[in-house]
């Protein structure tokens, strides 16, 4: 392989072959002969489906690279939705004059991170614009996973009812301010790593032992604050969040503090809110806790019959305020 | 977090709000002046902490929020000349023009970038000659020394690509203006990083021509609940005058060099505020020995005059006359995702910090 991906590598002929033979099938464990659709056995009658673009800048950065977020955030969509992730299917738009080797690291990652998560890439396409058509590497990923049809209601929100409490797996905004830091070449020393992880381990430990989990989000753009918003406004009832409850790190309080960002508006990568019926949510808190990505793990809030549709925050400090849908863009290109 | 944390102690809070409580005997109403103390009041709730007798009014403090459309017309008109970057706080990048706003016109094929100080605008300057980079220089006695500096760095290093497209503004004046204009107010919560450029003295004519109470306070609620109990008592003693209670900051003579600089750089004069119009010596404008940094002389861009929308209330908001939710537009037509006015843009806007924080309906 040549140390630079060029046009050729995306003209269909020998050269495409060899991208495609050198740089992902064998990572990927595809096996020939090459066809143009997986074809998979789906052992169920629903399936959760879902795709995903990462265009994050930079491609590199503490704790992962595009590649590992391609898989985990998909990974996440669909476990979150209550299902098993099997298959994902992966699309590459590479800028002429990308480094090969590069192109070898995110795809070894997406290979390691996909076995850990126990789920397949089975198909994908590669193709590369001119200079300047496009900055670097965009991957899109989009996945298949088996849904049981007890979970089928998690996502739906359905069964949330008022009481319900709130429960989030670690601390919020490692993923935002670690890429803020990384780009800005701010000069501030921040110890920090994105948060960028599967929670599908997690979660299936969670659902295969409680049966009180009522509704599921990952955190990604938009943090905590944009998912109980959408949440109020889905179920049509109020949230109350202890702001003292809110597992925040240090560095990204500081960075926070300085920059003017809400911690609890900023982008995660392997951050869930878990809304689990009243009785259960101490034994489902336990359950988080007993696992790596969970040993964090917090209640942080309720869902009450006031204030429909709206999340309010009882801030640390002993006042009161709401806790809005974030609008406009803090950072563009964070995933 | 260290200096952070003392500062927003829960048991001191509720003591305070306690001694307010107690110490308030009639209906208050106090204006805070700075954008950063609207911005931090709302978001940790101080209204609510209150007694319903005190009332926070908004003043016109949000760098954004004051700059006159016309300002926001002839950045966009720039940022569509060729070999023009604007390089700009992000704050700016949204803010209404009369059809359009910097970040509409990015997307429109504009070079725009987002800075985070005068002073990264000039290194891009520096890293691309075939570019004229023009800062926008917006914001008060906080942001004008950090332009100064960067234009006295630009002339000394010969830097002839460099521009700035200045409306910095100073706070006194337009604090007088509200005054004159008979806005009913008890006390202002008087700005925090204003007053560690100017110090307190620039507010002593308050009290000592309109006899009104005035305490310059930080950004924490400790703060800003100290300050609202000095001013009721500065009211009960019938003592008003200028109390520095952000004393970790402030001090009567102020920042003496950065005054220095911004004297050796800019010289006062008239400034459209948007919704108080033209302010005697309400802005600084670049003496004529920096003439060649000054974008407006440098670049050919006239713009058509036009009025604001005339339903949005941003004016008497400004001007602390209406609160927020008073304003029709407010929450419907007008919201942080596509704002009518200035108020609604910056996180340190009267309505943006109404409509995101605000509890009591």
């Amino acid at each position: 392989m040549s140390e630079k991906i060029s046009l050729s590598h995306g003209g269909g002929g020998r050269q495409t072959h060899d991208l495609i033979q050198g740089v992902f099938t064998k990572r990927f464990g595809m096996k020939d002969p090459m066809t143009d659709s997986a074809i998979l056995t789906v052992p169920s009658a629903m399936i959760a489906f879902t795709t995903d673009s990462y265009v994050i800048d930079p491609i590199f950065f503490p704790g992962g690279n595009i590649g590992k977020l391609a898989i985990c955030g998909t990974v996440n969509d669909l476990a979150v939705s209550g299902a098993d992730p099997k298959y994902i299917a992966a699309a590459f738009i590479i800028e002429e004059g990308f480094g090969t080797s590069d192109l070898e690291k995110i795809a070894s990652s997406m290979a390691d991170e996909a076995e850990a998560a126990g789920v397949k890439i089975v198909t994908g396409d590669t193709k590369v614009v001119e200079k300047g058509q496009c900055d670097r590497l965009f991957i899109t990923t989009t996945g298949v996973g088996i849904l049981r049809e007890e979970y089928a209601h998690i996502s739906s929100a359905n069964r949330v009812r008022s009481g319900d409490r709130l429960i989030i797996n670690g601390s919020s905004g490692n993923h935002a301010v670690t890429i803020l830091a990384a780009r800005r070449n701010l000069t501030f020393d921040v110890p920090l790593i994105s948060d960028c992880a599967a929670l599908n381990h997690m979660i299936r430990k969670v659902l295969d032992n409680n049966d009180g989990v009522h509704f599921m989000r990952d955190l990604t753009r938009g943090g905590l604050a944009a998912v109980l918003n959408e949440l109020a406004a889905m179920t049509g009832r109020g949230i109350t969040v202890e702001e003292d409850s809110v597992p925040v790190d240090e560095p990204v309080r500081g960075l926070c503090e300085i920059l003017g960002f809400d911690p609890l508006a900023m982008a995660n990568e392997g951050k869930v809110i878990v809304v689990a019926a009243p009785g259960e949510a101490d034994k489902i808190l336990n359950i988080m806790r007993s696992c790596p990505e969970g040993k964090d793990s917090s209640i942080i809030g309720i869902v009450t019959e006031e204030r429909p549709g709206r999340v309010v925050l009882n801030s640390s400090t002993g006042g009161t305020r709401f806790l809005d849908m974030p609008s406009g863009i803090q950072l563009p290109r964070i995933c | 977090m260290k200096y952070v944390d003392e500062f927003r102690e829960k048991k001191l809070i509720m003591n305070l709000a306690d001694q307010i409580k107690r110490s308030a005997t009639g209906e208050y109403t106090f204006m805070e002046v700075c954008g950063g103390h609207t911005a931090a009041i709302h978001r940790f709730g101080i209204p609510s902490l209150l007694p319903p007798g005190i009332k926070l009014i908004s003043g016109p403090g949000c760098p954004v929020c004051v700059t006159a459309v016309d300002y926001i017309d002839r950045l966009i008109a720039l940022s569509f000349t060729r070999g023009v970057a604007v390089a700009t706080f992000g704050d700016l990048m949204r803010v209404p023009g009369t059809v359009s706003s910097l970040s509409e016109a990015r997307a429109g094929g504009a070079d725009i970038r987002v800075v985070l100080s005068a002073y990264e605008a000039l290194e891009i300057a520096w890293s691309h000659h075939d570019l004229n980079v023009v800062f926008p220089a917006i914001g008060f006695e906080t942001t004008a020394p950090g332009t100064a500096v960067t234009v006295l760095k630009a002339a000394s290093e010969g830097t002839e690509n460099f521009f700035v497209l200045n409306a910095h503004k100073v706070m006194p004046p337009a604090m007088e203006e509200i005054i004159r204009g008979g806005t009913h107010i008890d006390g202002f919560i008087c700005p925090g990083h204003v007053s560690v450029i100017t110090g307190s003295s620039a507010f002593e004519f308050i009290p000592r021509n309109y006899s009104l109470a005035c305490v310059i306070t930080g950004f924490e609620p400790t703060d800003i609940l100290s300050a609202i109990l000095m001013l009721i008592r500065q009211i009960s003693d019938n003592n008003p005058r200028v109390e520095i209670q952000y004393n970790r900051a402030v001090t009567p003579a102020g920042n003496v060099k950065a005054q220095e600089f911004m004297n050796e750089v800019f010289e006062p004069c008239d400034a459209e505020w948007r919704g108080l119009g033209v302010i005697n010596s309400g802005g600084l404008t670049l003496r004529e020995k920096f003439v060649n940094f000054d974008a407006g002389a440098s670049f050919n861009i006239e713009v058509p005059h036009h009025e604001p929308d005339p339903v949005c209330i941003c004016g008497e908001i400004l001007r602390g006359v209406s609160r927020p939710d008073e304003c029709v537009l407010f929450a419907t037509a007008c919201m942080p995702v596509h704002p009518v006015g200035a108020c609604m843009v910056s996180d340190e806007g009267a309505c943006n910090a109404f409509f995101k924080y605000h509890v009591h309906e």
